[in-house]
């Protein structure tokens, strides 16, 4: 059994359906990534696990347990974690409270502390502007801070809408190593990018989405190599 | 005016004050989280009178303050989920027309229940009492509101900045979603806000009716405005922005009848509202506005 395993999701947004039945698996400790260009339908995908958007039919089932249509509070409790596009740390916030409020429904002070130390091991940035407002921060920063505001939730499975959007390309290679060393942590990762390049690089499994239908799937190292990948999102000319 | 004079009037308008700072943080509370102007909150206050009324017709008065706090509380948290709750997703004009219909139906229903007529408001003796300080004297609520405002807007503070429950209620004003994704339940965080601001406009009402000594259905209507207005010019959703708009509006309001303009005091609180409106939208204390990133 699959750690992750969605089965025929449609989603549809007044009538226009942006996800027509796609089917996937994520297995434990791999990083997943779905590629594909805009309005595909891959941010719909994580929004509808995490519960931010209705499935209109199909089944996400986690650990066997059915997630589909369950409230993103409880989502969160069973260990999947969102670090959504655009990154979305709270503003008004501190950089040490969005860590603090990413492990909310955590009880156990003393690993959250031990969570905390970890992350600005990950993250020196972080720890040396704790005390600062997000909104402060660079985009590089808040991306970091995202991700860690996501890992603090102790989720076995971390989902990364897009980690790399308008970040600098000296960033956007630290953020593909981190992604790694998550996974060294023993993490579960499902990855959405649009740089297809660099995700395919570090995938254990990729899936193409292309208006709401998976269209190919395979190792991350094959579908590298897949020509209609390379003419298709990695901008290779053959 | 003689030096004793103008401190005696310090001091009533500082009390007046109190008392509207405790409602305009209702209001700044829930348009921080809800971006809704609550126009019933005015009438919230009005019930929590009535309340008193009759609370204190069967309950000594020591027993009538905390079932008078619980009522409003219990009447802004059930506003909220009938009235507002149901339209989280519509447009915000939606459940703003909410809003006003409540205020309208609370009024009409405080009508039909208790008469227009006024009602006497219940004298609880301890806090009518008399103190004098050198040349100044006054009743003791007048005295005690300025202080048990100040504790109040601490400790609602501390809840704000300090405890992980008013992290949540800092995160939730910014984003839902996000917020959401945190595992925070957005319908409690917001119903804890309608308990917080019906819970101060209930003391705010004891100690403003205590003075006024009458309670009518349209006895929120003014007060309430005034309290928009103090929250408006301390820059609306800000808590501290709130309490200092209601010290200003109460001690601006006092001097003016002092002065012998008390047919303007009325019309000066709106003036500053157009004049805020105008120059510094934001108020004293508002963040800048500016768009999420």
């Amino acid at each position: 059994m699959s750690l992750l395993e969605v089965r025929d999701l449609y989603v549809s947004y007044g009538g226009i359906e942006a996800l027509k039945g796609i089917s996937f698996d994520v297995e434990e400790g791999d990083i997943v990534t779905l590629i594909g260009a805009n309005g595909a339908g891959k941010s719909t995908t994580l929004n509808c696990i995490s519960g931010l958007v209705r499935a209109a039919s199909g089944t996400i089932r986690y650990n066997g347990e059915e997630i589909q249509n369950m409230d993103s509070q409880k989502v969160v409790s069973r260990g999947i974690s969102l670090v959504p596009e655009g990154r979305k740390v709270f503003p008004n916030l501190t950089v040490r409270e969005n860590l603090l409020i990413g492990a909310y429904l955590r009880k156990d002070k003393a690993e959250i502390q031990e969570d905390l130390r970890k992350i600005y091991e990950l993250f020196p940035r972080l720890e040396e502007r704790h005390w600062q407002a997000a909104g402060t921060l660079s985009g590089g920063e808040q991306q970091m801070l995202a991700v860690g505001r996501g890992l603090m939730a102790s989720p076995h499975l971390l989902m990364l809408d897009e980690p790399s959007l308008g970040l600098a390309p000296q960033l956007v290679k630290d953020i593909f190593s981190i992604i790694v060393r998550i996974q060294e942590m023993g993490k579960t990762v499902l990855l959405i990018e649009q740089n297809a390049n660099a995700a395919l690089n570090i995938a254990n499994r990729a899936y193409v989405l292309s208006t709401g239908e998976i269209i190919k799937s395979g190792a991350g190292k094959e579908l590298l190599d897949d020509q209609d990948v390379k003419d298709a999102y990695l901008g290779v000319q053959a | 005016m003689s030096f004793v004079t103008f401190i005696q009037h310090c001091l009533t308008g500082v009390s007046l004050g109190g008392a509207y700072a405790l409602i305009a943080i209702g209001y700044s509370m829930v348009y921080g989280i809800l971006l809704l102007i609550n126009f019933a909150h005015a009438d919230i206050f009005m019930m929590a009178g009535y309340f008193m009324i009759f609370s204190v017709s069967s309950f000594p008065w020591q027993i009538s303050i905390p079932i008078v706090i619980l009522g409003t509380v219990v009447l802004g948290v059930l506003i909220e989920k009938a009235a507002y709750m149901p339209l989280r997703s519509a447009p915000r004009m939606s459940i703003m027309i909410s809003a006003i219909g409540v205020s309208y139906l609370l009024q009409n229903l405080a009508t039909y229940l208790f008469s227009a007529l006024p009602q006497a408001y219940p004298a609880i003796p301890p806090l009518k009492r008399q103190i004098r300080i050198g040349e100044v004297s006054a009743s003791l609520v007048t005295f005690l509101t300025p202080v048990l405002t100040i504790i109040l807007v601490f400790l609602l503070i501390f809840l704000l900045r300090k405890t992980k429950i008013g992290m949540a209620m800092r995160a939730v004003s910014k984003d839902y979603d996000t917020s959401k994704l945190m595992g925070i339940k957005i319908n409690s965080i917001i119903s804890l806000t309608f308990v917080i601001g019906s819970a101060l406009a209930a003391v705010g009402s004891i100690l403003y009716f205590t003075d006024r000594m009458s309670v009518t259905p349209f006895s929120g209507v003014l007060p309430g405005l005034k309290c928009f207005v103090a929250a408006v010019l301390g820059g609306i959703g800000s808590v501290p922005g709130a309490v200092i708009g209601g010290f200003l509006i109460g001690l601006s309001e006092t001097f003016l009848v002092a002065l012998g303009y008390s047919t303007f005091s009325d019309a000066f609180t709106f003036l500053l509202l157009i004049l805020i409106l105008l120059f510094r939208p934001t108020g004293l204390m508002g963040e800048d506005l500016q768009d999420k990133v």
